[in-house]
């Protein structure tokens, strides 16, 4: 049996809770599918405090932000939440195939919101696959989730945001951070995360890399080594760090497998992180009815994940007549929420991005 | 080992529990995946590689990966990081790819 | 270099830091922000209106020091933990500083703890003067020192004992 559903939003990360939320508040229905038991996505091991604006809940700790947009979901009405439900397929006469409690479920939606998030990224060294070599948020994770000390010693490979919070965040669980290695010759993160790790003493090392670990059947160690501006290792820089745990923190790409099998039209953007599906100022797909919001059309913080979400459930709602007049407000102001989130020195990398996106959508109309 | 005081969270465990891990018995929560409670407990090789045999652990925690597939009560592949714990369970260390038994 | 290091250098502070004059008026509070990103609760958070930021949430903040009291309201507040609060009319010989704090254990007003630079170096052990916590879901603690006037301007973090 396929059942028919008005909207339905795959994913119930911050993008997804909000894409659900602002088609819903319009007068939609949705269905949410979430395929962990609890739907929050990353948010629920965020404990910082989130930057942007009042707007994006800025000052509230990610957590505290996730529980809240998951409150409002589940008190509308308007909103069917399906946890511990993974989407398996899209298919060209529009079925969505889900697996629930051991169930192949189909569904029929007249407008869907992908909002699947993103995957951390791996880093080629000699025994890279050592245990206790893990994705700076898996760490995350096991540590503000599983209520699990992750190490004892630990080096984070990336000073990016997600590194300098992580590396924050185990210093906050009692874990010894090492150090955080960057092969980049600057901190790509936020200097105020960069100086609250340094400030507790913990060195970040620019221009540094794994050059390989080591350690029988667990890692035991890594050798550093620092990059020339050619990016290759010098020799003689060699460091041995001694460390029961490597973080890597090298970046997340889009997790858009659902858009390629929809066969949306996909590119393939340094910028956005990997292939993304390539999508309008709705934030809809080349494929009719099918949208795309958050990390999986390009990687970006979780404030812009939560504006893209409500920009795409508002853009459904007016697609569907839903309460056009407000819904299309709420799609402008989030348009002018993203361009300012989007607008400063850090916002480069994805205005380029988007650029490209917007270019490859001109060339496929032509 | 489990975060006993935290700064900002606090953590509701569930009932504790029993499980084997290749035949020996390890305690966890209800709360906590298989991956969490065997890491908590030390363990932190679930497998070995098909080809060339070598240890691994889980990568990414949340599902995306196949890092962490192990045999749970008879059954091949399962992803330990997104699976919670029940009283019993029997967890293994898989073989190659392991076999579905129908 | 902050950027390579994360560690501000003497001309970063120096443009966040208000004149002797100010100082020697009483409280005031400095942000450490050196970057432009999208960014305001500050602005928002300061009783006073003192915290500006122009001409939109990418700038940096500007403390008015004829507005700013020291109330340090907005210590807690900031997601960045990069505002700190200077008192050099604490005492003859000793200044308060006002940092955030988001580690266990907690210390108790009177108690000596090891203050910290930017580079997490010690910098000597000091009494605190008070211990304000941020809020049920805020978390931050606000931990004032008393250290010596010369060293206000460099403790910026602490360690509870070991």
């Amino acid at each position: 049996m396929i059942r028919e559903v008005e909207v339905m939003v795959i994913g119930g990360g911050p993008a997804g809770l909000c894409a659900a939320q602002a088609a819903a508040s319009a007068g939609a229905h949705v269905l949410l599918c979430e395929r962990d038991g609890v739907p929050g996505g990353q948010l629920v091991k965020q404990t910082h405090k989130f930057f942007g604006s009042e707007r994006q809940y800025a000052g509230d700790r990610g957590i505290f932000i996730g529980q809240r947009l998951v409150q409002e979901v589940r008190e509308n009405p308007n909103i069917e939440l399906l946890t511990d439900a993974t989407v398996l397929g899209m298919y060209e006469d529009g079925v969505v195939t889900v697996l629930k409690d051991d169930r192949h479920l189909k569904f029929r939606p007249k407008k869907t919101i992908v909002s699947t998030g993103a995957a951390e990224k791996f880093l080629s060294f000699p025994n890279n696959d050592l245990p206790g070599i893990y994705g700076a948020g898996a760490v995350q994770t096991l540590m503000n989730v599983g209520g699990v000390k992750p190490a004892d010693r630990v080096v984070m490979v990336g000073a990016g945001n997600i590194g300098l919070i992580v590396s924050y965040q185990m210093l906050q669980a009692g874990v010894d951070v090492v150090s955080v290695v960057e092969a980049a010759p600057n901190i790509g993160g936020f200097l105020v995360h960069a100086a609250k790790l340094r400030r507790a003493g913990v060195p970040i090392r620019t221009g540094w890399t794994v050059k390989e670990a080591y350690g029988e059947g667990k890692l035991e160690g890594v050798i550093l080594c620092q990059l020339d501006e050619k990016w290759q290792q010098i020799p003689g820089t060699e460091l041995d760090v001694p460390c029961d745990t490597l973080c890597l923190a090298v970046g997340l790409t889009p997790l858009a497998e659902l858009c390629w099998q929809a066969g949306c039209h996909m590119e393939f953007i340094r910028e956005l992180s990997g292939h993304v599906p390539v999508t309008d100022e709705n934030l809809m797909t080349s494929v009719e009815g099918i949208y795309a919001a958050g990390d999986v059309s390009g990687i970006e913080e979780a404030s812009s994940a939560m504006v893209e979400g409500r920009l795409a459930g508002y853009a459904v709602a007016v697609s569907l007549g839903y309460d056009t007049e407000n819904s299309q407000k709420e799609v402008d102001a989030a348009r002018k929420e993203l361009s300012e989130l989007r607008s400063g020195p850090m916002g480069g990398k994805i205005r380029a991005g988007l650029a490209k996106v917007a270019e490859k959508r001109g060339e496929a109309v032509c | 080992m489990r975060i006993e005081q935290h700064p900002i969270l606090q953590f509701d465990r569930g009932e504790k529990v029993t499980f084997t891990f290749n035949g020996q018995p390890v305690e966890g929560y209800t709360s906590e995946t298989i991956a969490a409670a065997l890491h908590a407990a030390g363990i932190r090789e679930l497998g070995h590689s098909q080809q060339l045999h070598r240890p691994r652990g889980l990568f990414c925690a949340i599902g995306n990966c196949s890092s962490c597939f192990m045999t749970v009560d008879g059954e091949p592949n399962v992803r330990v990081c997104v699976t919670k714990l029940r009283d019993g369970m029997v967890v293994e260390e898989q073989e190659g790819k392991g076999v579905v038994h129908s | 270099m902050l950027i390579k290091d994360g560690i501000p250098t003497a001309e970063d502070l120096a443009s966040v830091c208000p004149s002797e004059e100010r100082l020697a008026k009483g409280p005031i509070a400095i942000t450490e922000c050196f970057q432009n990103i999208a960014c305001n609760p500050c602005t928002k958070a300061c009783p006073q209106h003192a915290i500006s930021m122009e001409p939109d949430i990418n700038a940096l903040p500007k403390v008015d020091p004829d507005k700013c009291i020291g109330c340090r309201v907005c210590v807690a507040k900031c997601p960045g933990l990069a505002i700190f609060v200077v008192d050099m009319t604490y005492s003859e010989e000793k200044a308060l500083v006002t940092i955030p704090y988001e580690f266990l254990p907690v210390p108790a007003k009177e108690q000596m703890v090891t203050g910290l630079n930017r580079s997490g170096e010690e910098l000597g052990s000091f009494k605190v003067n008070r211990v304000t916590s941020g809020g049920k879901t805020n978390m931050t603690w606000m931990i004032t020192l008393e250290v010596p006037k010369n060293l206000a301007m460099e403790v910026r973090n602490i360690r509870v004992g070991v």
